[in-house]
């Protein structure tokens, strides 16, 4: 592992340790949409899937051209259907394959945050997060804060029985979603806070 | 000169067509219905000033009326030159306003576009700005000269009027600020006072451009006169008040001395050496202390200026 | 053209009550335009109504639909199965948009969804300033171009005030940002024109009788009415 794969890797571990821990029900098993780059993201699970790292299986990602075809609805969608936690994640800022597209997916995420603020709901289910495809452990890491911060926020107040926020969030997108490739290889459940 | 050439016939119109150097000073109303407050003031001001501004919900926040407050200071001995906003009223009612200060023996108006309503504590108000203050100068003076209002129609009786207005020569574009003391004159001003004057060479710069247009033979000019309390105010009039410019050497010469009684000394003693500085420049022909909730200043201000006693006009 | 903010989502909610079928009807001219309430931001805001609603448990019906432009019957047409089949209709279109709504589907309920605030001219992406305020007599023909009745914060006709200070006006809007005052813009534009004696005309007071202060206003256009 490149060394600055594992700083990248300890620092999302260590940014994750920051918020006071809310009592977490060991039975919540969140769903959380990832809208993932193919230039990027999408590529960095396959590479930690091929570094045997794991990471929570509570994931589920959609790729994406870009994070810059993301649109609020979107985010917006995956939370309507049920989706306790949505995070998108594109390239390095500066290293968009589209020159932008990720600067976009950063303002569109905040203004979700602001739009989900006004109704009740913690900002924190949605994020944006930026990685190469060359960061496996990161990608790792970020699945694993991800889904220990969603654990640690509880269910999302509006689930729904029956929708599934991974097929409501691919219908909202449309043609804009690619095809679902097989999944990365090595994604499997891991401990409670086990990061590598 | 005869009593009937006189515009209005009022103290200040009197002691500026003698060429007298004229004062005046400034009282704000107070925030509730209590007439002492004007009436203490005008006993302070009485026998100091020639007339005193009634400002007119200054920084536009709501206080007793010009119109009431005007007429209180009147009844204790002081003249009232009435301030009126173009913010706070339409046409009609700055002419009936006008009329009825008129009937109360009003006889100086001061004519202004009035602070933003964003600055007082009624923003959320509709500002009305029907007019601008220029528009009110020329409303003013066709019903005090033509007997006529606004919209054309003749008045039964005119109201006697000496028509002020005010000129920053401090606001930008600064070469249009006498040109805009000019247009003022057009519309009708009889005297302006100044926005307080820190930065006197500015002001003697500004006095050149209104003496090349010829504007100092037209119009009495009274020179703003603001005493500096503390350095701290001076401080926040630099930092904060749009319009105000206070250079940076006033400001220190205030701050050397400690601060309360020898602070306000040394601000008393800065707006004297201003009045003597100003009787000497040529086209000033006044000076309008605006002691802000001050007003206990102004007596010996005006002593130390040696403008003391003020003329007693028929 | 004609801009809009959108509400908070708390004073539409108010205004939604507890109605059990919506429709959110955007506008695809002005305020689709200026990213307020087109197509895209009515589905937006139902979907935020849907999870608001989902999050209280609430059994509500979120649909959202666009007119080509709301304050034209024809396109009102075209919207109208939608609207009939409502509790209440959440507009996000100007002002004239929702009431064509609530004239043309009356009695049915139309509330606004939006805030129309200004006949403004995008500066750039995004960004829009306030250009006119439909005054009814235009006088920018002496004020080159710029118009003293909505760009100066005192509609003065002899400006600049006293408080105009680096071509900036005294007064800050909203948000604390800097506004130009415009009438140092007039100045500084009527120099580049060669017309600066057009500063130094006396303008008398305005005829406001022309505007909203004249009751409200009708025009007609008497050649161009069919026959």
């Amino acid at each position: 592992m490149a060394a600055t794969e594992v700083k990248a890797a300890d620092e999302a571990v260590t940014a994750a340790e920051e918020p006071p821990k809310k009592p977490v029900d060991p039975d919540f098993e969140p769903e959380i949409i990832v809208f993932a780059c193919h230039y990027c993201a999408y590529a960095a699970a396959d590479l930690a899937g091929s570094m045997r790292l794991q990471y929570p299986s509570n994931i589920r990602m959609i790729k994406l051209p870009c994070t810059g075809k993301l649109e609020v609805i979107h985010l917006l969608r995956a939370i309507e259907a049920g989706a306790d936690g949505v995070y998108a994640a594109g390239c390095m800022e500066g290293e968009c394959h589209y020159l932008k597209g990720n600067l976009w997916a950063r303002k569109r995420v905040d203004h979700v945050k602001d739009l989900l603020a006004e109704l009740g709901i913690e900002p924190e289910r949605v994020e944006m997060y930026n990685m190469s495809s060359a960061m496996g452990a990161k990608f790792a890491a970020v699945a694993t804060e991800f889904t220990q911060r969603i654990k640690e926020l509880g269910p999302n107040p509006v689930k729904r029985k029956g929708v599934s926020p991974h097929a409501a969030a691919r219908e909202a997108l449309g043609g804009v979603a690619m095809p679902d490739e097989p999944p990365p290889s090595a994604a499997a459940p891991v401990e409670e806070g086990h990061a590598e | 000169m005869t009593a009937t050439e006189y515009k209005a016939g009022s103290n200040l119109e009197k002691v500026l067509s003698t060429g007298t150097f004229a004062v005046t000073g400034e009282c704000g109303p107070p925030k509730g219905a209590d007439v002492t407050v004007i009436e203490e003031k005008a006993k302070l001001l009485k026998g100091y000033v020639d007339a005193v501004n009634i400002t007119d919900n200054q920084t536009a926040v709501v206080r007793v009326c010009s119109m009431a407050s005007g007429y209180t200071a009147q009844q204790n001995g002081v003249e009232a030159i009435m301030q009126m906003t173009c913010r706070d009223r339409n046409r009609l009612a700055m002419q009936a306003d006008i009329l009825g200060a008129s009937t109360l023996g009003i006889k100086n108006v001061l004519c202004l576009t009035g602070d933003h309503l964003s600055f007082g504590n009624h923003p959320e108000a509709r500002g009305v700005h029907d007019l601008d203050a220029i528009n009110l100068i020329k409303m003013y003076k066709d019903m005090r000269d033509e007997k006529k209002f606004q919209c054309g129609e003749e008045m039964t009786v005119a109201p006697p009027l000496y028509i002020g207005c005010a000129e920053n020569p401090f606001a930008d574009p600064f070469e249009l600020r006498a040109l805009r003391l000019k247009k003022k004159i057009e519309a009708g001003a009889d005297f302006v006072q100044t926005q307080c004057i820190f930065n006197v060479p500015k002001f003697k710069k500004w006095m050149e451009e209104v003496r090349a247009l010829g504007l100092h033979k037209e119009i009495k000019i009274l020179a703003g006169i603001t005493p500096m309390k503390g350095v701290g105010g001076a401080r926040y009039m630099q930092k904060f008040v749009p319009g105000i410019d206070v250079p940076q050497d006033i400001v220190d010469r205030m701050a050397v001395p400690e601060k309360g009684a020898p602070q306000q000394a040394e601000g008393k003693k800065i707006a004297v050496e201003m009045i003597k500085e100003f009787t000497e420049i040529e086209g000033v022909a006044g000076v309008h202390i605006m002691a802000i909730e001050w007003e206990i200043a102004v007596p010996e201000i005006v002593e130390a200026a040696g403008l003391m006693p003020r003329p007693a006009v028929a | 053209m004609i801009t809009a903010e959108r509400k908070p989502f708390d004073e539409i909610l108010e205004l939604v009550g507890d109605k059990k079928k919506v429709l959110v009807a955007g506008c695809d001219t002005c305020v689709a335009i200026c990213l307020t309430g087109g197509e895209k931001e009515a589905e937006i805001l139902a979907s935020e109504l849907r999870i608001k609603a989902g999050q209280d448990g609430r059994a509500v019906e979120v649909e959202h639909t666009a007119a080509i432009r709301q304050c034209e019957w024809e396109y009102l047409d075209m919207i109208a199965e939608k609207v009939e089949a409502a509790d209440v209709v959440l507009s996000m279109a100007c002002g004239i948009g929702i009431q064509s709504m609530a004239e043309k589907f009356s009695p049915k309920i139309v509330v606004p969804a939006v805030n129309t605030n200004m006949l403004g001219m995008p500066q750039e992406h995004a960004v829009w300033l306030e250009r006119c305020g439909a005054c009814g007599e235009c006088v920018i023909g002496e004020t080159a171009g710029i118009c003293p009745v909505v760009r100066c914060s005192k509609s003065l006709m002899n400006g600049p005030c006293g408080g105009s200070h680096d071509g900036l006006c005294e007064v800050t809007g909203p948000d604390k940002e800097e506004i130009e005052c415009a009438w140092a813009l007039i100045w500084e534009r009527l120099n580049a024109q060669g017309r600066e004696e057009l500063m130094f005309i006396n303008r008398p007071p305005k005829n406001w009788s022309k505007s909203s202060s004249g009751g409200p206003r009708k025009m007609v256009r008497e050649e161009a009415k069919p026959v």
